[in-house]
């Protein structure tokens, strides 16, 4: 067990210097000179320019300047924003509860629907059910969310009145927020009306960026099921003449979770991808939304640390995936 | 099940007869067929486009901006489906619009999968440290989410539809390395390959001849997958103003010129995205049917 860990992590190393390497390169080869962008319409001296290029570490050789980039990343400092000069680390990490929030709603409501779906496609093999949830699925898995988006915002947001187009709360409500996320924040303020606001600005991104992995999580439910039916100890246990209920909704499901479990971990990059165009959209002051504003603004520090913290993070998920489906499954251990 | 599955393995005798156990595999699937229906459409559409709209894609109608579309009050037959902002044609634009959409995905896929598995063929057959090597730059691209790596990739290549392809090919590479790797890891296990070594087969000929071809079907797979992919990506990203950029009628591009629109005129939105949604659910569909078809290990997925 230790020794496939360890042989997880090992691979994590290079790969984490790789992605490091990306993004460190990115700012090199990105058009314009950074420090002329930065100046802006002013534009600035001879003497000015070498004086901020050396500050900024742009005179000396290449590699001395990525290992202090590697460095100063090891210890949390990927440089400030050249917009707003805060420091980039701050600035994530600022921005990043509201993409979590969104993301755990948008997950949670994949599951919530996706599972129930891909079980009663399963056990309805063939049959009505299962051609209209697994044909629903297959039109989510391909749906162009931002034209999703828009959808749901003519009709709920146009037509309905419902749901606001963007932001995470109305403006009149102001309170302090200790974690971040909106909905607990709210509830605590003890603010009337400011949880039902929250829970009305996040329904459509919700939906929007759950969509992708409800109609993938619901295939992949169903086609784990339908292995597991299959198997001996499922006519065992109908021999035993326990419940369908008992059957579907213990035996099998139980083990159909597994891959089903890694599809869910594995999709967090389709989340963050998703993010992107789901903020943008809807307003919504996450990671995504502040990653494209940055490459429009031409805000290299800022582009450069998001682009590695945000695959850091994939590859943290990732790797936790591996280790956990290691735990559970020995067979992939030996391997 | 497991019939078909002993049917369709890879012992079929000669070149017209597998292609004909192919089709009668496929055909059984009705959503294939159908998606490859639409597909047709598709691609026909995006062939002879310049014949089929009725207008040019760009001329503006000054007196005619923003009809809805004919079967609606204020709709004109002159414009089945409508104008834009601007006055230009929906029906038209749409047509043209496949044009950019199938070339994307034509080489998009080509670019990807050339590249993809020429890399993963090396790396298979390769000494181990450069496999090694290989797969971590692999590992390394996959970090990235795909959207957002080709949104910074064409943030410095500047925005085009050009760069959108180069860098959504950059972007799904990685996966036909790796499927192809795997297949032929596998396959170099084989019986037929130690054979064709024994017989004194070359490295390139074993590479290219012996074991490429059957390595084949689960990359022909991807590919129709990775041709929706592809649609998709480069429509996100000229909807973020990353990809073709107006006045091209690129669908994603058309959307995002639309936005402000939203709730006045439902058609300059709808459209578009619905082009985008039904080609990238046919080929979704006829990639499904490919699936069952070419590979029925991968049947229960």
């Amino acid at each position: 067990m230790l020794k496939y860990f360890a042989s997880r992590l090992l691979t994590f190393v290079p790969t984490f210097l790789g992605v490091t390497l990306i993004s460190f390169a990115f700012i090199r080869v990105l058009p314009g000179d950074p420090i002329i962008v930065m100046a802006g319409e002013r534009g600035l001296s001879e003497e000015r320019y070498r004086e901020l290029s050396e500050q900024f570490g742009f005179d000396r050789p290449l590699v001395v300047q990525f290992w202090e980039y590697f460095t100063g990343v090891l210890q949390g400092d990927l440089g400030q924003s050249f917009v707003t000069k805060k420091p980039v680390w701050d600035e994530f990490f600022a921005l990043f509860p509201a993409t979590l929030e969104l993301s755990i709603c948008a997950m949670v409501f994949a599951v919530a629907l996706g599972l129930p779906a891909g079980v009663i496609a399963a056990v309805n093999r063939g049959k009505f059910f299962d051609r209209a949830l697994m044909s629903t699925a297959l039109v989510g898995y391909s749906m162009p969310i931002f034209w999703w988006a828009l959808l749901l915002i003519i009709v709920f947001s146009g037509n309905l009145q419902w749901t606001p187009v963007s932001g995470r709360i109305d403006l009149i409500y102001y309170f302090p927020d200790p974690t971040g996320f909106m909905l607990i924040d709210s509830l605590t303020s003890g603010q009337k009306g400011a949880f039902a606001s929250a829970v009305r600005h996040l329904v459509l991104p919700t939906i929007v960026l759950g969509t992708i992995p409800l109609a993938v999580i619901a295939r992949q439910t169903r086609s784990a099921m339908l292995e597991v039916l299959g198997e001996d100890y499922i006519r065992t246990a109908r021999a035993k003449g326990l419940s369908p209920g008992r059957i579907n909704g213990i035996h099998a499901l139980r083990n159909a979770l597994i891959p089903v479990i890694t599809v869910i971990g594995l999709s967090v990059g389709t989340l963050l991808a998703g993010a992107i165009l789901t903020e943008t959209i809807f307003s919504w002051p996450g990671i995504g939304k502040w990653m494209v504003d940055s490459i429009f603004r031409r805000d290299y520090p800022v582009v450069q640390g998001g682009l590695l913290l945000i695959a850091v993070m994939v590859m943290i998920v990732n790797l936790t995936v591996d280790v956990l489906y290691g735990v559970i499954n020995p067979k992939i251990r030996k391997r | 099940m497991t019939d078909t599955a002993a049917a369709t393995a890879p012992k079929a005798p000669e070149r017209p007869g597998r292609l004909r156990e192919f089709w009668f595999y496929f055909r059984e699937n009705r959503g294939a067929v159908f998606g490859l229906w639409i597909f047709a459409a598709f691609a026909f559409c995006a062939l002879f486009a310049p014949l089929l709209s009725p207008y040019d894609p760009t001329e503006q109608f000054r007196q005619f901006t923003l009809i809805p579309p004919a079967w609606q009050e204020g709709g004109n037959w002159a414009f089945p489906l409508g104008t834009d902002p601007l006055g230009r044609d929906m029906l038209s634009r749409l047509i043209e619009g496949a044009r950019y959409s199938f070339f994307v995905g034509i080489v998009v896929v080509t670019v990807a999968a050339s590249g993809g598995i020429l890399v993963g063929l090396i790396s298979g057959f390769a000494p181990k440290w450069i496999d090694t090597i290989i797969m971590r730059i692999m590992d390394i691209i996959l970090a990235f989410p795909s959207l957002l790596l080709a949104l910074v990739l064409v943030a410095i290549l500047g925005p085009s539809l050009t760069n959108a392809m180069i860098a959504i090919a950059i972007v799904l590479q990685p996966h036909y390395v790796r499927l192809t790797r795997a297949s032929v890891l596998s396959e170099k296990q084989k019986d037929y390959v130690t054979a064709a070594r024994v017989v004194g087969a070359g490295r390139l000929r074993l590479m290219f001849i012996t074991v490429l071809p059957n390595c084949l079907a689960p990359i022909i797979v991807q590919a129709a997958l990775s041709f929706s992919t592809a649609i998709l990506d480069a429509a996100a990203l000229g909807f973020l103003g990353m990809g073709a950029q107006p006045p091209t009628p690129e669908w994603g591009t058309m959307l995002a010129e639309a936005r402000e629109f939203i709730l006045r005129a439902w058609w300059v939105v709808t459209f578009p995205g619905l082009a985008i949604l039904v080609t990238v659910l046919a080929i979704n569909l006829m990639g499904d049917g490919l699936r069952d078809a070419l590979d029925p290990k991968l049947k229960r997925s």
